[in-house]
């Protein structure tokens, strides 16, 4: 996206972020069989609901994201995921859609989650609170469309595991879901992300301040194991290309090695910083859950073996999109769903899109994926009958 | 930018264009940018899918609101279902594609239809060149080296119905075409075609 217009002053709007309690009278059976209620979701909303309230868009963040999607994030400060991404005139145009995103089942920026108080005990749940799933996560969001007194999103979308969610909705709610548009994600976690994922959790559980995951009770928290876990996984969202090309072989403010294990090069410490800056605002267990969460993802599996069937009839326009350079769901993964979605003539565009950036690339500026999200938006909005984009 | 739904649209693909019946549903395989799934939503109020192998073109096409796959003929029509179609098109690809026998084949059984257009290697022009000079032709619709062409199954007019047969294929129209794409006022007879005519469209369905 090209320098877009400055956003008037009123935009975003001085929000501490909606929260909202769920299922208190009916409780939200889980994937492992445990009935949850209530449940507090933390969510944000941008733009208004149309009288026909057909102009919503459900956004799915990913494992580490939140739903201060266009707002400065409350602990960081930093400007919201996709902030650019939002606003009057801009992809999710403001002025013409209804914007939704919660924070996931599991998180640890509102809505309940590991670090939460569990009623029933008056402790933080810890790894008392059950395991849970992408469908989990899909369900609970369901609800909440609910009680905004949505029938139809327009859209769901969502990159990485926001992408999982995108296309679980379009299985278990096809009619619910106008367009899905799943970005760099895959209908299964392959056994190198649960790999990656299993590094992250044992440096999680190493960590003696850790406690078997009441580090809550006791006063500590693990911050070497889970800022260990975010340096390891910060590497598989980016490329070496673009490692490379940010930093190369270059040394961090010294001019030459010093036979030490100090942080040498550039490359360590822009992780090491990564891996600090992540514990401030993400909690250990919280991590542990939802990276499980996406372990468990296998939509075919979940569907008799067969991807295909997971959509059969479904009556949703798809958009799917991969980035050349991501090797974390690389586009074979994205390839997949698109050959299921054809096996059953579903309606679907893919597009790979060529960037150096990585698995990131779908939280950065790449004009060429920008333009395709705004491609597919206003058709399926021609088709749903919404207002044009005003062209000037 | 391509041409908006209303503008104009080349001509052999217009020629196309005019024999999908309104409202039906077309899988246009090598569909480049999408200009003809544009017209045929705007002007027939087709439900069209498109599937095309450079990333410029998916690009183009999504990006105009268009459904397009990024994929290619020889890998990725064996996924859909028979009969999910009523057209499935193929312009001016068949010759470039690995396996134009299978590509054909799915073609038919994924629509009720298939037209087909390519260049027609059995052109006089084509065959004098080859038989004056010794090498291989190069022409206005044939305009590449063969070091660097991405057509690597070329074949004749008579060449192609001879695989219609084969395959147990109708032939419901054939039209000879010029060096511009528009129908030439020749005979459609096999032999007359095949001297004359630099591309050739058909229309093919299944015999049962």
């Amino acid at each position: 996206m090209s320098s877009p217009d400055p956003l008037p002053p009123e935009f975003p709007p001085p929000s501490a972020g909606l929260s909202v309690e769920l299922g208190r009278d009916r409780p939200i059976r889980l994937d492992c069989g445990v009935e949850m209620g209530p449940v507090m979701v933390a969510y944000q909303t941008y733009g208004r609901l149309n009288e026909q309230k057909s102009n919503a868009i459900l956004i799915c963040h990913a494992l580490t994201g939140d739903h201060y999607v266009a707002d400065p994030h409350p602990i960081t400060g930093k400007p919201g995921w996709w902030s650019e991404l939002v606003g009057p005139g801009r992809l999710f145009d403001t002025d013409r859609y209804f914007l939704i995103c919660s924070n996931v089942l599991g998180g640890c920026m509102g809505t309940t989650g590991p670090m939460d108080v569990n009623a029933e005990t008056g402790q933080p749940w810890g790894l008392n609170f059950p395991v849970i799933t992408i469908g989990d996560m899909v369900k609970v969001q369901a609800r909440l469309v609910d009680v905004l007194g949505i029938d139809q999103l327009f859209c769901v979308v969502g990159g990485s595991m926001g992408g999982m969610q995108a296309l679980k909705w379009a299985e278990v709610y096809p009619e619910r879901v106008f367009s899905a548009i799943p970005i760099a994600s895959a209908a299964r976690h392959s056994a190198q992300n649960i790999a990656f994922h299993e590094v992250g959790r044992q440096a999680i559980m190493a960590d003696p301040d850790w406690c078997d995951g009441n580090y809550l009770l006791e006063g500590k928290r693990p911050h070497r194991g889970l800022a260990v876990a975010r340096m390891a996984a910060h590497i598989t969202y980016l490329s070496e290309p673009a490692l490379h090309q940010k930093f190369g072989r270059n040394l961090q403010n010294r001019d030459t090695i010093t036979y030490g294990f100090d942080a040498d090069f550039q490359v360590e410490s822009y992780l090491r910083h990564q891996g600090s800056a992540f514990v401030d605002r993400f909690d250990a267990n919280s991590y542990l859950y939802i990276t499980r969460a996406m372990d468990y993802f296998d939509l075919a599996a979940e569907n008799g073996g067969v991807l295909a069937n997971a959509f059969r009839g479904t009556r949703t326009r798809f958009c799917v999109v991969s980035f050349t350079s991501d090797w974390l769901f690389p586009t074979q993964e994205s390839r997949a769903i698109v050959h299921a979605l054809n096996a059953v003539a579903a309606n679907v565009s893919f597009v790979e899109i060529k960037s150096d950036k990585g698995h990131d690339a779908f939280l950065l500026d790449e004009p060429e994926f920008h333009a395709t999200l705004t491609g597919f938006l206003e058709g399926a909005a021609a088709h749903r009958g919404l207002p044009q984009a005003v062209r000037t | 930018m391509m041409t908006i739904g209303t503008g104009s649209l080349r001509v052999d693909l217009r020629l196309i264009a005019d024999m999908v019946v309104a409202g039906s549903r077309v899988l246009d395989v090598g569909c480049g940018e999408g200009a003809l799934l544009d017209w045929l939503g705007t002007n027939k109020g087709v439900d069209g899918r498109g599937i095309e192998l450079s990333m410029a073109g998916v690009s183009a096409a999504v990006s105009h609101g268009l459904s397009v796959i990024q994929g290619d003929a020889d890998t990725d029509l064996k996924d859909y279902p028979s009969g999910a179609f009523d057209y499935v098109i193929l312009s001016q690809t068949l010759q470039a594609t690995y396996e134009p026998r299978t590509v054909l084949s799915h073609m038919l059984r994924i629509g009720r239809r298939a037209i087909v257009s390519f260049p027609n290697f059995g052109h006089w022009r084509v065959r004098m060149h080859l038989l004056a000079r010794g090498r291989m032709p190069v022409t206005d619709t044939l305009a590449y080296t063969w070091y660097d062409t991405p057509n690597i199954h070329f074949c004749t007019i008579r060449d192609f119905l001879s695989l219609c047969r084969e395959l147990g294929i109708t032939v419901e129209r054939s039209i000879p075409l010029g060096r511009d794409g528009k129908a030439l006022a020749i005979p459609s007879c096999e032999g007359i075609a095949n001297l004359f005519a630099h591309q050739a469209l058909f229309v093919l369905s299944r015999k049962d």
